[in-house]
This record gives structure tokens, sequence and C-alpha cells, in this order.
């Protein structure tokens, strides 16, 4: 541990249950980036679900507009320790984009526009743990958010929540994404707090 | 060869406020190897519960033995500057590990004539090439261009307003500008860059600092001027720091 | 259109903690599109999560560099060849 700067606090670590361990609240929405900011219009936007067997189903942005959609309220944990509350978002669960996917693979890699990926097991975007949302606290979603689209999956760290999200690639063995192979950790869940990888 | 760099204790032994949010805080750090202009460090801080974080500031004065100098604005709602700008009393400790950044310098022995541009805080490793020249006795001519919101906020105006042979300084005001200004409020242009004697011809070793929109639109300015690029070096500061 | 970030003088003191040199005065060559520049002038992004180097030339990842506590995971599969200067 280094010299202690008298007086010096830091950031307050709140105490309570909703705060998973080592992480602190914020008001505001820090921007974390590995990147330029990709600028999407509607008319260039798709999702893709691509799946073990070769089959791709897409959905354009109007597509995407006329699924039946919800409004998750969730607590979202960056592995850089923050944490907000309550944070409202609008788009449709990953279960409705699934209803018509056929798969017996384990495995996800999730892809932006950009270039960014993170993998995660089938079943943790699966059964309301995940939606592909494109407003955010009753606003669209800025580009430097995420937007046009993101994924969120609120109970993994949140930078499993790809930001310009593009397509989902349905493995049969898990591929570590952009920082899973940079010294993350794999899974990543908050309440065990998994950030770097032997966590 | 040198090591690896460490953290060492550095001890606050002197404050001067620039401006209402900003303070040049000099600091005593035991075994300091010395430094060139324009390098920067890091500083740590640690609380007593074990929690720690650390920012880059840039080196505000040349090597002095084992003293160094940063400028820190305080920024709101910041961790680390309102902690060095309005808690830190003389005799507290930080850390700091440096010097780095051996590419945006500026060395005495250098004979080409020097154009620096700052935006905002990027004045502050440009005032340690400054004092870096004066302290050599070096007679390179130095033009600086400084753009600041308004007279208020800039650092080291005293010093800046003692001429200097050799050191030709311009304020560039984007929000307000003093009475009597000749120039027209507003954002780094073309015309700033060229006017003034400082010809892209001349060849001079330019640098440029501050955030990341004011270097970039510079920078382009510069080239478009006909400066070449490997003349240009640029150092980008974030957003806010913090 | 401008995005906000940083340069490769924000990578000297990260990386100082790895590398006895300074490798801000080192150039590299970016293994998607082969430009060489100084490390210096690489478009950095982070610090958090990590600090992300990318080819000012190509915008693809040249260096990407994480700490954790007790380790850093450095990866440079983007560049081709570091070069380092040395004294004699």
């Amino acid at each position: 541990m280094g010299i202690i700067s008298r007086g010096f606090q830091g950031r307050r670590r709140a105490d309570g249950d909703r705060l998973p361990p080592g992480q602190y609240l914020v008001e505001d929405f820090p921007v974390l980036s590995a990147g330029p900011t990709p600028r999407v219009p509607h008319d260039r936007w798709e999702f893709t679900i691509d799946t073990e067997a070769g089959q791709t189903h897409r959905w354009s942005w109007q597509e995407f507009m006329a699924l039946p959609s919800q409004r998750p309220t969730v607590d979202i944990h960056c592995v850089t320790e923050w944490s907000k509350l309550d944070t409202t978002w609008e788009g449709v669960s990953l279960d409705v984009f699934f209803e018509d996917v056929e798969t017996a693979a384990e495995y996800a890699l999730v892809h932006s526009y950009g270039g960014y990926t993170t993998n995660l097991p089938l079943e943790d975007l699966l059964d309301g743990k995940a939606w592909i949302v494109h407003r955010f606290d009753g606003e669209d979603l800025e580009p430097r958010h995420g937007g046009p689209a993101r994924l969120i999956v609120p109970h993994l760290y949140f930078w499993k929540s790809a930001k310009w999200v593009r397509g989902i690639r349905l493995l049969n063995e898990d591929w570590p994404g952009f920082w899973e192979t940079a010294g993350y950790h794999n899974y990543g869940d908050p309440w065990r707090e998994q950030r770097y990888e032997g966590d | 060869m040198r090591r690896r760099l460490e953290w060492r204790a550095a001890e606050l032994v002197k404050i001067v406020d620039e401006t209402g949010t900003a303070r040049t805080l000099r600091f005593r750090v035991p075994g300091w190897p010395g430094h060139l202009a324009g390098q920067h460090v890091d500083v740590r801080l640690t609380a007593e519960d074990g929690y720690s974080t650390r920012r880059s500031y840039s080196l505000a004065a040349p090597a002095d033995g084992d003293l160094v100098e940063l400028t820190v604005e305080t920024v709101p709602d910041g961790e680390v500057s309102p902690y060095l700008n309005e808690v830190m009393e003389i005799g507290d400790q930080v850390e700091l590990r440096g010097p780095v950044g051996g590419w945006f310098v500026w060395r005495p022995a250098s004979e080409s004539r020097v154009l620096l541009v700052a935006g905002g805080s990027g004045i502050v490793p440009l005032m340690s090439m400054i004092r870096a020249r004066r302290r050599a006795g070096s007679r390179v001519p130095f033009s600086l261009l400084y753009s600041v919101r308004d007279a208020e906020r800039r650092y080291y105006a005293d010093e800046l307003a003692v001429p200097e042979p050799g050191l030709d300084v311009t304020y560039l005001y984007t929000r307000q500008a003093p009475p009597g200004s000749s120039r027209a409020v507003g954002r780094i242009m073309l015309d700033d860059l060229a006017a003034g004697g400082r010809p892209a011809v001349a060849e001079p070793d330019c640098y440029v600092c501050g955030p990341t929109g004011f270097v970039e639109a510079s920078a382009d300015l510069l080239l478009t001027l006909g400066h070449a690029p490997e003349r240009i070096r640029t150092e980008r500061f974030g957003p806010t720091g913090g | 259109m401008t995005t906000e970030h940083l340069d490769g003088n924000a990578l000297a003191g990260p990386l100082g903690e790895i590398f006895a040199v300074d490798v801000t005065t080192c150039t590299g060559r970016c293994a998607s599109c082969g430009l060489t520049t100084p490390v210096a002038s690489l478009h950095v992004y982070g610090p958090e999560p990590g600090l992300v180097a990318r080819c000012p030339g190509c915008d693809e990842v040249v260096l990407r560099l994480v700490r954790a506590p007790g380790a850093a995971w450095l990866d440079l599969r983007g560049t081709v060849c570091l070069r380092v200067n040395l004294p004699d």
C-alpha cells in the first residue's frame, strides 16, 4: 500500500445491500470507451443472430421497432467500481429475438459496430436477463452511451452490455471477447467480484 | 539505462494561487532524477482504507534538484483536484511517479525556433519549456499562443507580463476579452497562427497542448499553414482530468 | 469527426511500470495497415477500463494495457514491430 495522503477520502463507498462489493454510487453516467464512437444511421442499422449451424436471423431498424418492447428498470455495475441504481431503459428482450431461433449452442459472442466484442453463456442472455435497448432515461440512447442500440445484461459487469450492438454469434465453444482477452474475467459476476482473470 | 519507474514520496512545500480555481504546488521529492521540460508525472493518492487513485499532471517548471512543480485546476466534482487544491496543506504527502513522456519535450540545446500553442491548462508543460529556456539563457525565438476563456483564467499571468527578449506572448480569448483587445473573442483560427512573424517557412518546432478538440483543431491549422507534420508535437489532455 | 481521445503520451507512465525505456519515443508499426508512427502519436482511449492505443491511420488496435492489483496485461499483437531507441 502506498503512502497515505492525509485527509484524502476518495469516492465515498456507500453501504447497503444493493451495491455489490467494492462499488460506489454515482449520479452521473460515466462514459468509458475503447475506441471512437461509431455513427450508425437507422437505415444502415441491423441486428443479426448467427447460429452455430450457419443460419442468420436479421432485423432492420423498422423490424426492431415493431417488436414487443419493455421498459426494464435495473441496477448497473461497472467493473471500474461505479454503480447506478434504478436505471430505466426501453427495448426488446432477447427472449423475443430468440423465439424463432433454433440452437443448441451454449455460448454467445456479442459483436458491435466499431469492432467491440464480449462473450457470455447463452443462458445469461435469456429468461428475462437481457435486452437490446434504444432508449435510456426517457430519451433516445445517445451515441456515446451506445446508441442507436446497445445490449444490456445487468446481472454482469457492464462491459458485457455491449454498446453499438450489431449481432450475436452462437458458438459451441466459448470465445473470449475484447476485455476478456486483456485480463478481465471471463464471466464477470459483480456479486462475486469477478473483475479480473483469476478472481 | 534507467530502471523501471517507481512511486516516490512527495512532500508539499509551497503553494501559489494561479487563479481562483488553480494552484501551483511545489513538492520536494527526495531522490528525484531530474526531468525535461514538457514531461509529466503520475500522482497517486491513497486513503486510510487503502483506496487509491491516480492522475497525470504536467511538470510546470524545469528540473530543480529535488523540487517539482505542478499546476492543478480544480475540477468541480473531481476526485483528486479538489483534494490537491482545497485539502492539502504544506507538509502533506502524495506519491509521484516519473518523469514520463520523452516525446513532448524541449531541450535547451535545441537551436530551432519554437511555436507553443496552449489551450487552457495545456499551458502547463509549455510554461515549463519557457522557464527552461530562461534558465538556460537560450536566445532561441519562442512564440506562445495561449487560448483561454478569459483573463481571469490565465496561469502565470504576472510572469508572462514581464517582457523577455525573444519570447512573444499572445492571448486568444474565447469567451471574454479585456477592454481594448484588438482580436475578437473566439476559438483559435488560421490568422492567429499565421500572424506576427510565425511563418511556416521559418520551420519552427511546434508544440500543441490542451484538450483533444483544441489540439486536433490547432494541429490541423498548422498543417494547413504548411508546417511539416514531423515538426508538430502534440499532447492531448483528457476532457476534465479531475 | 473527432472523438475524445488522448495520445500515446498517456502511455508513458503505465508502460513505464513494465519497460525500462520510455516507450513514447519509440516507433511502432501497425499490424493492420503498416503505418509506422511514434508511439506518442497513437490515439489512446481509457485509462479505464484499460488503455487502448489505436493507429492514427486506420484506427485499429495497436496495443492494449490493463492494470489490475498485482498484475498488468499487455497485448501488443496489433504491433508488428516496435523500434526502441537504446544507447550504443
